[in-house]
């Protein structure tokens, strides 16, 4: 069958000349080049200027980053193991002017007597549990490499209750079938959501020590988080509730464009 | 006469322009980072010669108080850089293309005369395939140095989960340390590439984005007949 359209066959193409080919080549080469980095920068473009993400219990980052974030988190949840434990360190390697960044939430003194944890479980049962409660279970003291998101680290030495043991003793097994622990400050200042994986894994603390002596004020008396298996960010001072739930509870930091997971 | 001699593969020139942007991303959102806790300087018996970086130099780039940004853009270009460096090594070892670019024994003798030869210093370069001495030496060395960002870089992003790469690395500060200087690496590759690349002219830039290079031959010799004498002619002479 000839194609009708062709009329213009007048036998054997001529084989190009090589100035032909080097021309249609680089043609074709610098052409997708230019195209391409044309499409690559408008893609940067989009991305820079994305609008940032509806604040919800993330907020502050681009849109297309914070799902990022997201998505990297659930890659990097599967490697998270409680086999995988932080490297401790003897006790005369920590450091005796423990570093201290902030206060959001837990500034100036409290009363330590008149404080007590608030234990919000998902039926509305609330436990009120005293400092002494606490300090009557097995204590576990963790030296550590404490890092801070910034970039720096520190070696420190941090006295308390296993979380995993404090659930166990509240009997609160039902909770950890949910997927987050929120914990607050009294005053509602500062606030972290845990995932339930690093909040049980074994080094995780409800500290009231640091260098074998009650917790100062600035370091979250009277009881703070300390969770090797995350920045410190996450690591709360002065806590007034726990709360489980199935959903993110409020980060502080999350909601000024800092990674939820914030996992080590 | 001209003809077209084939130089870089398309794998080779894609991952390499793809690399390009990706490197930049990364080396600025790491700047970020680098910024909240900005504490190396080149230190010799007590007296700072550099710190990294200059007030003026975080200020021209804009760098300051974005450490969040600076996070969010490098845990997402990660696995770009990752990637495509992962495709450049898997092509190298299965087309082949690893002998034209891996060191050779003589290689390290030899840089140093193509260096000579660079600064003008000696007149003869050493005879090379595709890349010469020096060039096999820089672009392993850059793979390598890409593969040490990558293992440095998961070291410090999670020093638990991936406890034994901070071993590895020597360390939480050790590792944080090389993936630092590494990046400096990039930027003086970057300078004595972009210098190379310019002295090397058109011919060699155009190669990494069309793949060819355009040669002179030599024309093929003119077929001349010489007739056979008949047999009863005496030669001349």
């Amino acid at each position: 069958m000839k194609n009708p359209f062709s009329k213009k066959t007048k036998g054997p193409k001529k084989p190009l000349t090589i100035e032909q080919k080097i021309s249609r080549r680089n043609f074709i080469s610098f052409g997708t080049f230019f195209i391409v980095s044309g499409a690559a920068y408008g893609g940067w473009k989009w991305l820079y200027n994305s609008p940032e993400e509806v604040a919800t219990v993330t907020a502050g980052a681009r849109a297309p980053l914070r799902r990022a974030l997201n998505k990297t988190e659930l890659a990097f949840r599967r490697v998270f193991s409680n086999n995988h434990l932080v490297k401790t360190y003897p006790k005369a390697m920590a450091a005796k002017n423990v570093r201290h960044n902030e206060d959001i939430g837990s500034e100036g003194k409290i009363d330590v007597a008149a404080w007590k944890l608030q234990v919000k479980k998902q039926s509305g049962e609330v436990l009120s549990i005293s400092l002494a409660d606490i300090k009557a279970l097995p204590k576990t003291d963790i030296v550590f490499d404490f890092k801070c998101v910034e970039g720096w680290d520190q070696i420190s030495h941090w006295g308390g209750v296993k979380f995993s043991d404090f659930i166990k003793h509240f009997k609160l097994d039902d909770q950890t079938a949910l997927q987050y622990v929120g914990l607050e400050t009294p005053n509602k200042g500062y606030y972290v959501g845990i995932d339930m994986p690093s909040a049980m894994h074994p080094q995780t603390l409800l500290a009231y020590e640091v260098n074998e002596k009650p917790l100062p004020p600035k370091h979250g008396a009277p009881l703070r988080l300390i969770i090797p298996v995350k920045y410190g960010i996450k690591n709360l001072k002065r806590i007034g509730t726990i709360t489980f739930s199935n959903q993110r509870p409020p980060d502080y930091w999350a909601e000024q464009g800092y990674d939820y997971y914030s996992g080590l | 006469m001209k003809a077209i001699k084939e130089k870089h593969p398309l794998a080779m020139r894609w991952t390499h322009w793809v690399n390009f942007p990706i490197l930049t991303i990364m080396i600025w959102s790491g700047m970020l980072i680098y910024w909240a806790n900005d504490e190396y300087s080149i230190t010799l018996f007590g007296h700072t010669f550099f710190s990294f970086f200059p007030e003026g130099f975080y200020k021209t780039f804009n760098i300051t108080h974005r450490l969040s940004e600076g996070m969010a853009f490098h845990f997402l270009f990660m696995w770009a850089f990752a990637l495509n460096g992962l495709v450049y090594v898997l092509y190298t070892i299965i087309s082949g293309e690893w002998r034209e670019l891996v060191p050779q024994k003589k290689s390290f003798k030899e840089a140093w005369l193509v260096l000579l030869h660079d600064l003008h210093i000696r007149k003869m370069a050493p005879p090379q395939k595709k890349y010469n001495a020096a060039q096999r030496i820089a672009y392993t060395a850059i793979i390598v140095m890409g593969f040490g960002s990558l293992i440095t870089g998961l070291a410090i992003y999670k020093p638990v989960q991936f406890y034994y790469l901070t071993w590895l690395c020597g360390g939480y500060h050790f590792a944080r340390i090389i993936h630092f200087a590494l990046t400096i690496g990039y930027v003086f590759f970057f300078l004595i590439h972009i210098i190379q690349v310019i002295l090397a002219g058109w011919n060699n830039f155009r190669s990494v984005i069309s793949g060819f290079e355009v040669i002179n031959v030599k024309d093929p010799e003119p077929i001349i007949e010489t007739p056979t004498p008949p047999a009863d002619e005496k030669p001349i002479q």
